[in-house]
């Protein structure tokens, strides 16, 4: 009985924050667009029986599905926020590794302080921070200002409202994500196994390859799915950074959701983004439960 | 077997493999290892011994170059190895923590050495297979270090560094969790392969009954010093301190004032207690200096009258201790002194002759225990 409490309340939890809005959202998406409040049709209320619950199950079709295949802004939105999520993931990757590195590295009593440094940002509102790279970015931002008071550069740089600016707030903004499982797993590395490897024949990069990147496979693997999952549905950064050209799902999905008012649409998009994420999101449990029954 | 003995170390026109020259090795304030001077020769079997603590490790960590040498030199070959990286030695250490890579399986971290040295696959596998076989882990080869019990993975930290058949192996603690059979067969394994690839061993051991069936020489260390380095025959026999006599084997110690004529020297050291008669060819005691007369348990014998012996001596049996082969005594002596004496038991226990409260004789020669100025 005990056991089984325990067990109900995390599904009990997965079905009211899941499951039900999944639920709720896939209806919608079956729905049509309509002028009512709320914006779609059919919909049923309880008092209205069972002829109307299956004249109500009769109007639902795949209608926005069909749609969105046809439309190839949709697929081309799905393929270019993967790209980008993709391509940002191996940026933080190339950025975080190094510095987890350096901060597994670090004398013991400065370990606390260099981890506080990278959680710090998360103390404040990432809206603010968005803001904040916007003002370094722009036109007259601080960056440009740098560079052409170093004469590096004549004309001001456009890095604002490109891919480019994109790119850099989604590194900044899921580097974390990256730095703390990969630092985790670097941390429980024995320092006695690179001795052992080089012992038997290692140069020290040999041994960073054979020894130091195995070990910490699995927090460069959480890493990287903590940093693409959230990525992909980006929606704050592409609309604040991004321009014209920088095309994601999220940023879709939002305008087909608050400007065009097309909630059937809207909810279509999500739930293909959905099914998109699902298959990073199971491979990366599967990472989790490998970890832990390795060191079980 | 050679009719010349293996002592190099006699030998003034040996060179040895590895010299410590005045090595020290501090950690920040701390001394691990103080003003050492040691040689040690090619295909030697060569024991480390000393508490914990006292830097047996720390020795082995600079032969393979994790630690730097503070002052003093270490030469191997007669080269000075300060400037070797680890991986450019021809030295293989056993990690007292084993260090075996969790990534990789039993089969694959005993290749890993193999593999750096560009040798073929059949040629590896060949290799780890025998490993496999003498380390009796045939049935592992295939599992992950966290799947194997403690003293299989010993087992494979062992297989490891021997697999490279270095000129000089280094082993932290090789043996220390197997069972006594399993550690004894390994043990003879062990001087099996020494014998036929003429490889030199350093090891470290706890335990000294190991240092003694496999060592050429053992060195006792106390506090990163070197407190005396001889074969275990001499070791034991002839200890140069009452440190060294201490530490190897159980010994009785007792002290007083001595006075020499000759190499006979007789010992005052209780009132109303005879004279303890010994003999020292090696030493020279000023009359009345301190001494400590050490003499090992079995080699003093128990009777119930006084017997016929340079040394006799009164009390009563205090304490019986079996250990099945033999059984060792706690005598009181009137002056509160315990001396403990062995002896072999070849008679079932139901009719041993003492029991406890029994008044005894115990006696030895004048030559059966070593005289020690400290
Ligand atoms: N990296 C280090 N920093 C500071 N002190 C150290 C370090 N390594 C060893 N020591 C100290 O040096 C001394 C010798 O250590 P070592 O590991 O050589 O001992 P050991 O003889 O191998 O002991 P054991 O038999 O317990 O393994 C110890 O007092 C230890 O605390
Ligand atoms: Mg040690």
């Amino acid at each position: 009985m005990r056991r089984f409490a325990l067990i109900a309340i995390p599904y009990f939890w997965l079905l009211a924050l899941f499951l039900v809005p999944f639920l709720i959202v896939l209806k919608i998406s079956l729905s049509d667009l309509a002028l009512a409040r709320p914006p779609y049709l059919p919909q049923w209320n309880f008092g209205d029986g069972w002829e109307a619950l299956r004249a109500f199950f009769a109007d639902l079709d795949m209608e926005n599905f069909v749609f969105l295949s046809e439309d190839d802004l949709y697929w081309r939105a799905y393929i270019s926020s993967l790209r980008i999520a993709v391509i940002s993931t191996v940026i933080t990757l190339l950025v975080g590794f190094p510095i987890a590195y350096g901060i597994a590295r670090s004398p013991v009593e400065w370990r606390p302080t260099l981890l506080m440094l990278i959680i710090l940002p998360f103390w404040t509102s990432f809206l603010i921070r968005v803001y904040a790279w916007m003002g370094i970015l722009s036109k007259e931002g601080l960056l440009n200002q740098f560079l052409l008071w170093l004469g590096v550069i004549g004309e001001p740089l456009t890095i604002l409202n490109t891919n480019t600016a994109v790119y850099i707030a989604i590194v900044y903004t899921y580097l974390p994500f990256m730095i703390l499982p990969i630092y985790a797993a670097l941390d429980r590395l024995d320092d006695s196994l690179l001795e052992a490897a080089e012992d038997l024949g290692c140069s020290r990069i040999q041994a960073f390859w054979l020894v130091t990147i195995p070990l910490a496979r699995n927090g460069i693997i959480a890493g990287c799915f903590l940093v693409f999952i959230p990525a992909i549905g980006e929606v704050i950064i592409p609309s604040l950074m991004g321009g014209s050209g920088t095309l994601m799902i999220g940023k879709v999905l939002w305008e087909e959701f608050f400007s065009n008012r097309d909630w059937p649409v809207a909810s279509a998009v999500a739930i293909i983004l959905l099914l998109i994420l699902i298959i990073p999101i199971i491979l990366f449990q599967r990472n989790e439960q490998k970890q832990r029954e390795a060191e079980g | 077997m050679n009719q010349t003995a293996f002592a190099p170390w006699d030998d003034p026109a040996a060179k040895p493999l590895i010299q410590f020259r005045d090595v020290t090795k501090r950690f920040g304030t701390f001394t691990a290892i103080e003003g050492l001077s040691l040689d040690i020769f090619e295909k030697e079997f060569f024991a480390l011994l000393g508490p914990s603590g006292c830097g047996k490790t720390t020795m082995m960590r600079m032969l393979a170059g994790f630690e730097d040498v503070t002052e003093g030199q270490i030469l191997l070959n007669g080269q000075d190895i300060a400037p070797v990286p680890p991986n450019k030695r021809a030295v293989n250490m056993m990690f007292q923590s084993y260090a075996l890579f969790p990534h990789l399986s039993i089969w694959d971290n005993i290749a890993f050495g193999l593999r750096r040295d560009r040798m073929s696959k059949d040629a590896i596998a060949a290799r780890v297979e025998e490993m496999l076989r003498l380390t009796r882990l045939e049935k592992f080869a295939r599992r992950k270090p966290h799947q194997i019990s403690g003293g299989q993975r010993q087992r494979v930290a062992l297989a490891r560094s021997l697999a490279k058949a270095p000129k000089l192996l280094l082993l932290d603690e090789p043996l220390g969790a197997l069972d006594k059979k399993l550690r004894q067969d390994t043990q003879f394994e062990l001087m099996d392969i020494q014998e036929t690839t003429g490889t030199t061993f350093v090891i470290v051991t706890h335990d000294q009954e190991e240092a003694m069936t496999v060592a050429s020489r053992v060195a006792v260390m106390d506090e990163g010093k070197l407190m005396q380095v001889a074969t275990p025959d001499q070791i034991y026999e002839a200890p140069n301190s009452v440190y060294v006599a201490d530490f190897i084997g159980d010994v009785n110690i007792i002290e007083g004032k001595a006075a020499q004529t000759g190499d006979k020297v007789t010992i005052a050291w209780a009132e109303g207690q005879p004279d303890i008669q010994g003999t020292t060819a090696t030493r020279t005691f000023s009359p009345g200096q301190t001494c400590h007369f050490a003499i090992r348990p079995e080699k003093v014998a128990i009777s119930a009258d006084k017997p016929d012996a340079p040394n006799a001596l009164q009390g009563k049996v205090l304490d019986i201790a079996y250990l099945g082969n033999i059984s060792t005594y706690h005598v009181e002596l009137p002056t509160g002194a315990v001396i403990k004496a062995q002896t072999a038991n070849t008679r079932r226990i139901a009719r041993r002759s003492f029991t406890w409260e029994d008044p005894v004789w115990i006696s030895f020669s004048d030559t059966a225990g070593v005289l020690l100025e400290h």
